[in-house]
C-alpha cells in the first residue's frame, strides 16, 4: 500500500494528463449520446421532475459523504490504517448533538462547537491508547482493532440510549427566510426538486470544513509536519517532527469530521447505535474513488456516489442504492486503485 | 504411497493432535444439554469455514474480508437443490463446495490479474460479498429477502440429512467434515504448493523470481478456501433449516468467519480451532453473566449490549497483547522461557 498525500508536485504529468483527459472525452460522449437518446424518446418529459430531485438529493448527500470520507482519507492516508470505527465515531456526534438538542435545547448548528472538539479529543485517546501500540503491526490487526473498538462503542450507545430510533424536528426548518435580494421559503423548490433545510445546511456546511480542512493540510505549518509524516515517516522524524504527536493529532481531526458529519446528519436521520455505520461503507468507496488522503478528491468522490446512488434508483427499479455504488467501487478498485486524485503507484 | 508416508511422518504430531482433539470432542454430546449442544454444532460449522478462510489469508496472506460470499453461495446452493430439485444434500454440500471454488476462481483471476492485493483485496472482496447480499436480496427466484426455508420432515432422513430427535449425529458429522479439513490443510501446509503460498506471502516479488507463479498459486489457496468455506455454509443450512441473505452474506458473517483464526492464531494448523473454541466460550460467558450476575454486578442485568461491549474490549486488549494469536502468544512465551 503506498503512502501518499496530494502535494503540488506530480510524477509523469504528461502520461497522467493524458489518460486523464481520455476518461473525459469518453464520459462526455457518453453523457451526449445518452441525453439525445433520452430526450428523442420522450423520456425525459415524462421524467424530468424526478431526475432534477435525484441529482439535488445525491448532490446534497454526496456533501455529507465527502465530509464523512474526508477524516478517513486522512486517517487511511496518513497512517495507513483502515478505521472501521469511524462509522462509531461519527454516531457519538450524532448522539452527542441529539442529547444537547433534546436536553439543553441546543441548536444542532450550534452544537459543533461541542462536538467537534469533543470528538478530536476522543480521537486523540484512541490513537494514543489503542492504535499506537499497533502501528507496526500487519494491516489487518488495525483494521481488526478499530473493528473491535466500532463494536464498543456502538454497544455502549445500546446499553445507554437502548436501540429506539429517535428523530428531531428542527424547529424553523419551515420558515422563510429573507435574505434582501431573495426570500428563501424551505422546504425550498429547484427545479421541481424539494430541497429541505437541513440538507441543505449539512451540504453547505461540509464544503465550508472541506475548505478549512484543506487549508489546514496545505497552507499551515501543521499541516506540512502531517504530510511529511504520511510521506517519509523516518525523514519526518529526522527533522525533529514528533511523529507520534501527529498521528494523534491527525486522528483526532480524522474523528472530528466525522463527529462534524455525525452534528450535521443528525437533524435528518433516525438516530440509532447503527446509524453511522452505513456512512462508514460509503466513506470507503469514496476514499478509494477520490484517491487516499486527498481531501478534494473525498469531496469530488462524495458528490460522484451520491449522484451513483441516486441516479441508479431512476433506471433501475426495485434494486438497492448501494449496488450501483458497489459496482463503482469494484470498478474503481480494478481500473483506477489511486483514486481521481491519487498519482499512479503500486 | 511414499508420499503419503512421508506426509504421515513429518506431520505425525499434528495428526496425533487432531486424534486426541477428534476423540474428546466426540464424546462431549454425552455431557451437553440439547441447547449447549446445537451451540457446540455452530461453533464447528464456524471453525470448519474458519478454516477455509485460513487457507487464503493465513497461508496465501490475501486477507479476505468477504468469506460470507462463499458461506452464502455453498448455504443458497444447497438450499436450492434441495428445495427446488430434491438433491440430497449428500450432493449439495459438494455441489455448493464447486460453486465456491468456481467462485473463487473468478473473483481471484479478475482481483489478482489487476493486482489487487493489501487493504485494497480486502476491500474488494468485502464489495463481493456485499453485492452478492444485495442481488440475492432482489432475486424472486432465490427468495429474495425472505430467504428460504427448509421443510421439515418426519423422523431421521439420512438422504434429506434430517434427524428429527438426534441433534447428535448432526454434530458427529460436521466434526467429520471439520477433521477431513484439518487434515487437508495440514497435506496442504506440508505439500509444495503450500511451501509455494508461504512464499508468496512472505515476499510475492521473490517467490516469483525463483520461479514460484503467484498468480496460480493465489487462485488455488482462492478455490481451496472458496471450496471448504462454502461447504460450511452449506452445512448451516442443514443444521438451521433457514437462510436468508442477510444472516449467510451479511457483513457480520465475514467478520465471524475471519475473527476465529486471528484470534487463534493466522497461519497455522490448529489456529482457527482454537479461535472458535475460545470465541464462542467467550460469547456464551459474557451472555450468561449479562443474563445472570453475581451480586455486587446485579445493576448489569439484562443490559441489552453489554456483552457485545465486552466482546469488542477483549478484542481491542488481544490485539494490543497478543497480535499473533493465541498460538503465537503461546509461542512467544515458550521462545522467552528458553533463552
Amino acid at each position: 500500500m503506498g503512502r501518499k498525500l496530494t502535494s503540488d508536485t506530480t510524477v509523469n504529468e504528461t502520461t497522467q494528463g493524458r489518460s486523464r483527459a481520455w476518461v473525459w472525452t469518453v464520459l462526455a460522449i457518453v453523457a451526449f449520446v445518452l441525453g439525445i437518446f433520452l430526450v428523442q424518446s420522450g423520456w425525459w418529459d415524462s421524467n424530468h421532475s424526478v431526475f432534477a430531485q435525484a441529482v439535488v438529493s445525491g448532490l446534497l448527500i454526496g456533501g455529507v459523504y465527502g465530509l464523512v470520507a474526508m477524516g478517513l482519507s486522512l486517517v487511511f492516508g496518513v497512517l495507513d490504517i483502515i478505521n472501521f470505527a469511524h462509522g462509531a465515531l461519527m454516531t457519538i456526534g450524532i448522539y452527542a448533538s441529539y442529547l444537547l438538542f433534546q436536553e439543553y435545547g441546543v441548536d444542532p448548528y450550534i452544537s459543533l462547537l461541542i462536538t467537534v472538539p469533543l470528538l478530536f479529543v476522543v480521537g486523540m485517546g484512541i490513537q494514543h491508547f489503542a492504535i499506537n501500540p499497533v502501528m507496526t503491526a500487519p494491516v489487518h490487526n488495525q483494521l481488526l482493532l478499530t473493528l473491535g473498538i466500532a463494536i464498543m462503542i456502538e454497544n455502549i450507545l445500546l446499553v445507554v440510549f437502548t436501540g429506539t430510533p429517535r428523530s428531531i424536528e428542527l424547529p424553523y426548518a419551515r420558515e422563510s427566510f429573507d435574505l434582501g435580494f431573495v426570500t428563501l421559503d424551505f422546504p425550498l423548490k429547484v427545479f421541481g426538486a424539494v430541497v429541505s433545510m437541513p440538507k441543505l445546511i449539512a451540504f453547505v456546511m461540509a464544503i465550508v470544513l472541506a475548505l478549512v480542512l484543506y487549508v489546514l493540510i496545505q497552507r499551515t505549518w501543521l499541516g506540512s509536519a502531517i504530510r511529511a509524516s504520511a510521506q517519509q515517516p523516518e525523514g519526518a522524524e529526522l527533522v525533529g517532527i514528533d511523529i507520534n504527536r501527529i498521528y494523534m493529532i491527525t486522528f483526532g481531526i480524522g474523528a472530528a469530521a466525522a463527529g462534524a458529519a455525525g452534528t450535521l446528519v443528525m437533524p435528518f436521520l433516525f438516530v440509532s447505535p447503527t446509524a453511522g455505520a452505513t456512512f462508514n461503507i460509503i466513506a470507503f468507496v469514496v476514499v478509494v474513488l477520490g484517491g487516499m488522503g486527498s481531501v478534494p478528491g473525498a469531496l469530488v468522490g462524495g458528490l460522484i456516489i451520491g449522484l451513483t446512488q441516486e441516479m441508479s434508483q431512476i433506471f433501475v427499479s426495485g434494486s438497492s442504492k448501494f449496488l450501483s455504488v458497489f459496482v463503482v467501487f469494484i470498478l474503481v478498485l480494478l481500473f483506477r486503485p489511486q483514486g481521481i486524485f491519487g498519482k499512479a503507484h503500486r | 504411497m511414499n508420499r503419503l508416508s512421508t506426509l504421515v511422518k513429518s506431520s505425525s504430531s499434528d495428526l496425533l493432535v487432531l486424534l486426541g482433539v477428534v476423540a474428546i470432542l466426540s464424546i462431549l454430546p454425552v455431557a451437553l444439554n440439547p441447547f449447549l449442544l446445537s451451540v457446540a454444532t455452530g461453533v464447528l460449522i464456524f471453525a470448519l469455514a474458519a478454516i477455509g478462510w485460513n487457507v487464503l489469508s493465513g497461508f496465501a496472506g490475501q486477507f479476505s474480508f468477504g468469506h460470507a460470499a462463499f458461506f452464502g453461495l455453498g448455504a443458497y446452493t444447497v438450499a436450492i437443490l434441495l428445495t427446488k430439485y430434491s438433491v440430497s444434500p449428500w450432493l449439495g454440500l459438494v455441489v455448493g463446495g464447486l460453486v465456491g471454488a468456481a467462485f473463487g476462481l473468478v473473483v481471484g483471476w479478475v482481483s489478482f490479474r489487476f493486482g489487487l492485493k493489501g487493504a485494497y483485496f480486502a476491500l474488494a472482496t468485502f464489495a463481493v460479498a456485499e453485492m452478492l447480499r444485495i442481488t440475492f436480496n432482489n432475486l424472486d427466484y432465490l427468495g429474495a429477502g425472505i430467504g428460504i426455508t427448509i421443510p421439515l420432515v418426519y423422523g431421521d432422513d439420512w438422504v434429506r440429512m434430517q434427524f428429527s430427535n438426534t441433534r447428535e449425529i448432526h454434530y458427529w458429522l460436521i466434526l467429520g467434515l471439520l477433521a477431513v479439513a484439518v487434515v487437508a490443510t495440514i497435506a496442504i501446509k506440508r505439500s509444495r504448493i503450500g511451501s509455494y503460498m508461504f512464499a508468496v506471502r512472505e515476499d510475492e516479488d521473490a517467490a516469483a523470481a525463483l520461479g514460484i507463479n503467484p498468480l496460480k498459486t493465489k487462485l488455488v489457496a482462492m478455490s481451496i478456501s472458496g471450496f471448504i468455506t462454502a461447504v460450511a455454509g452449506g452445512y448451516f443450512t442443514l443444521f438451521f433449516l433457514f437462510i436468508d441473505p442477510d444472516v449467510v452474506f451479511g457483513a457480520v458473517v465475514s467478520v465471524a468467519i475471519l475473527l476465529r483464526p486471528i484470534v487463534g492464531g493466522m497461519g497455522t494448523i490448529w489456529g482457527p480451532v482454537i479461535g472458535a473454541a475460545v470465541l464462542s466460550l467467550l460469547g456464551e460467558l459474557t451472555r450468561s453473566l449479562v443474563r445472570d450476575p453475581p451480586a455486587f454486578l446485579s445493576f448489569i442485568e439484562g443490559a441489552n449490549g453489554l456483552d457485545q461491549v465486552l466482546f469488542g474490549l477483549i478484542l481491542v486488549v488481544m490485539i494490543i497483547r497478543a497480535p499473533d494469536g493465541i498460538l503465537g502468544w503461546f509461542r512467544r512465551r515458550r521462545k522467552q522461557a528458553q533463552t
